[in-house]
């Protein structure tokens, strides 16, 4: 009986290991499979040969290297943002004590529940007042908007881990607040600042929802919403190009997370736990 | 700014008062940047909904607001769709909530009890979790494809029925839509999970088998009451979460077929940006809300319950 846990466990553990990594692999075998083989009714994991112009198919697709163009650059331009934005405001966060925090903390809390499905309509109507609706600029203001809260979560916890007496030790020696912050606090702020940006990248780059109801021309679209369109009814392309295009755009999303993989895990604790 | 600054520099114990109007001005300052897109893009918004689920707006080029009173609920109630897309969403939102939770459960524990291949395991956990929602969706319509889909191939080579449509069957698409829930949730439930468990002290389960507890015995005794903060906070933001995703659903089967996948999120979408009504549409988005949360209240408060009530043991 003893004997028969340790085999059965990884026999378990195979099992996850098949159901979270099977997906994947047949994904990028089917970017590279000629479509013949794609259509064919015998059905192998790994392709018979491997065609590599899928790729370059993927990249010809009209489109598909626009929208990455307009996704990269909403992602660098709201994440560059909401850092800029975030750090101070996280700083207050951390060191502040009383109704300030409460009221940010809780404000931080509730954002990630509420629905954005109540959010989405208001929030067209007012971006189309400003005349900000299909529009890269506005979709930035939106992610960036809606990024806030965990990059605010996420940086105060890297203020908090800073030592207060630290900051103390530069007033003392006469330097003014802002120098305190730029020459004690933001340096040691870095790494943490890195890994907010690094996964506000992420969710902006992956962001389906607003950029679908906020972007109606395909000049603006981005690259989640172009790749919808290839599935869907007029683009459908063929498979292997698509595939190609789908590995593509999760490329990014993945390395990103492989390096975060530790500073998240923290990071969500402290959500998970306090929340 | 620069000029409180100054004033605070001198002695930093004297004239406290000032000091503090200082501070918090400074802090004011720091923090106005952020709050300029929430107040804009975020508060505002949910103000403007609770507001338009009172009218009757539609969504034109100029829009003519009239005011509905409760017109727009009383017009729900008899919305037989609504209410059908109400119960799949539970089925989905609970479904997937629960497997997630179990699932991750399972994981967490083997990845804890020190076997091989844990790195990659860890590593292949976080994947599903940060692809974008469309590259996932898009991966999993190959998986259930009905023209040379794996999942056929290999129910097939068992000798089981090898020409089901997932995603197009009606008793079959919503469970198949609810497993690829699990697979982009269970990662980072696991990740949490597995946070939890490593903070439990080993003494705990060594006293327990000395007591001669065995594996079951010692989850339930030792494991599950130290996880079960953790457990509680999990499951309800992921349980928001699960009710309120919109992509995956959308892009696996835009609610198809014939709306047997229609989550409400979904039906909310439609009717304001197909039918495009608006005010109608804000009404069920609050309806949602309050339902979200009445659930979310009776859950947490079952949680404390027990918790009050586990005390006396």
């Amino acid at each position: 009986m003893r004997g028969l846990v340790r085999p059965a466990q990884y026999a378990a553990l195979a099992l996850y290991i098949l159901f979270l990594g099977f997906p994947l692999l047949w994904l990028m075998s089917a970017s590279v499979k000629s479509s013949g083989e794609l259509n064919s009714l015998t059905v192998s994991l790994l392709p018979s040969e491997w065609h590599w112009e899928n790729y370059t198919e993927a990249l010809d697709k009209q489109g598909l290297i626009r929208s990455a163009g307009n996704s990269l650059v909403v992602a660098l331009a709201s994440t560059a943002l909401a850092v800029l934005i975030a750090v101070p405001a996280a700083y207050v966060l951390a060191r502040l004590r009383g109704k300030l925090r409460v009221a940010g903390v809780g404000w931080i809390l509730v954002s990630q529940v509420f629905p954005v499905v109540l959010i989405i309509l208001p929030l067209f109507l007012i971006l189309r007042t400003l005349g900000l609706a299909d529009n890269l600029a506005g979709l930035t203001l939106v992610h960036t908007t809606y990024m806030l809260p965990f990059a605010l979560w996420m940086l105060q916890g890297y203020v908090a881990a800073i030592p207060v007496e630290l900051e103390e030790a530069g007033a003392m020696d006469g330097a003014s607040r802002l120098t305190v912050l730029r020459t004690i606090v933001f340096p040691l702020l870095a790494p943490g600042v890195v890994a907010t940006a690094m996964f506000s990248f992420v969710s902006s780059w992956n962001e389906f929802f607003f950029a679908l109801v906020l972007l109606q021309s395909p000049e603006n679209y981005t690259l989640p919403i172009t790749l919808n369109m290839f599935v869907g009814g007029e683009g459908k392309v063929a498979l292997g190009p698509l595939a190609a295009g789908a590995v593509l755009a999760a490329i990014p999303s993945i390395v990103f997370f492989s390096i975060l993989r530790r500073k998240l895990t923290s990071g969500l604790m402290a959500g998970a736990v306090k929340g | 700014m620069t000029a409180p600054a100054l004033k605070e520099r001198p002695v930093r114990t004297k004239a406290k008062p000032t000091r503090q109007r200082t501070r918090r001005r400074e802090a004011i300052g720091l923090v106005l940047p952020s709050l300029i897109p929430i107040l804009v893009l975020s508060v505002a918004p949910i103000v403007v909904g609770i507001f338009l689920a009172f009218t009757d707006a539609r969504l034109v080029r100029h829009p003519d607001y009239a005011f509905a009173g409760i017109d727009n609920f009383t017009k729900l109630v008899d919305n037989d769709l609504f209410w059908d897309s109400l119960r799949i969403g539970m089925i989905w939102t609970v479904g997937v909530t629960v497997l997630q939770l179990a699932a991750a459960m399972g994981l967490a524990l083997l990845l804890d009890s020190g076997l091989r291949l844990q790195g990659l395991t860890r590593v292949l956990a976080l994947v599903p979790w940060a692809m974008p929602p469309v590259v996932v969706a898009i991966m999993w319509q190959m998986i259930y494809s009905a023209n040379g889909g794996p999942l056929n191939a290999v129910l097939g080579s068992v000798g089981l029925p090898d020409d089901i449509n997932w995603l197009g069957d009606f008793s079959f698409a919503l469970p198949a839509v609810i497993v690829v829930g699990v697979w982009v949730g269970m990662p980072q439930t696991t990740v949490t999970l597995l946070a939890g468990l490593q903070q439990i002290p080993a003494e705990l389960h060594e006293a327990a088998s000395m007591d001669g507890a065995g594996a079951w015995r010692r989850f339930t005794a030792v494991t599950w009451p130290s996880l079960r903060p953790i457990v509680t906070s999990i499951t309800s933001l992921n349980f928001i979460w699960n009710f309120n995703s919109f992509s995956l659903v959308y892009v696996l089967t835009a609610g198809g077929p014939g709306g047997k996948t229609m989550v409400p999120v979904l039906f909310v979408y439609l009717e304001a940006f197909k039918n495009r009504e608006i005010g109608y549409a804000a009404a069920m988005g609050l309806v949602l809300v309050l339902v979200v949360v009445l659930i979310l209240a009776v859950y947490l408060r079952s949680q404390f319950r027990d918790d009050r009530a586990g005390k006396g043991r």
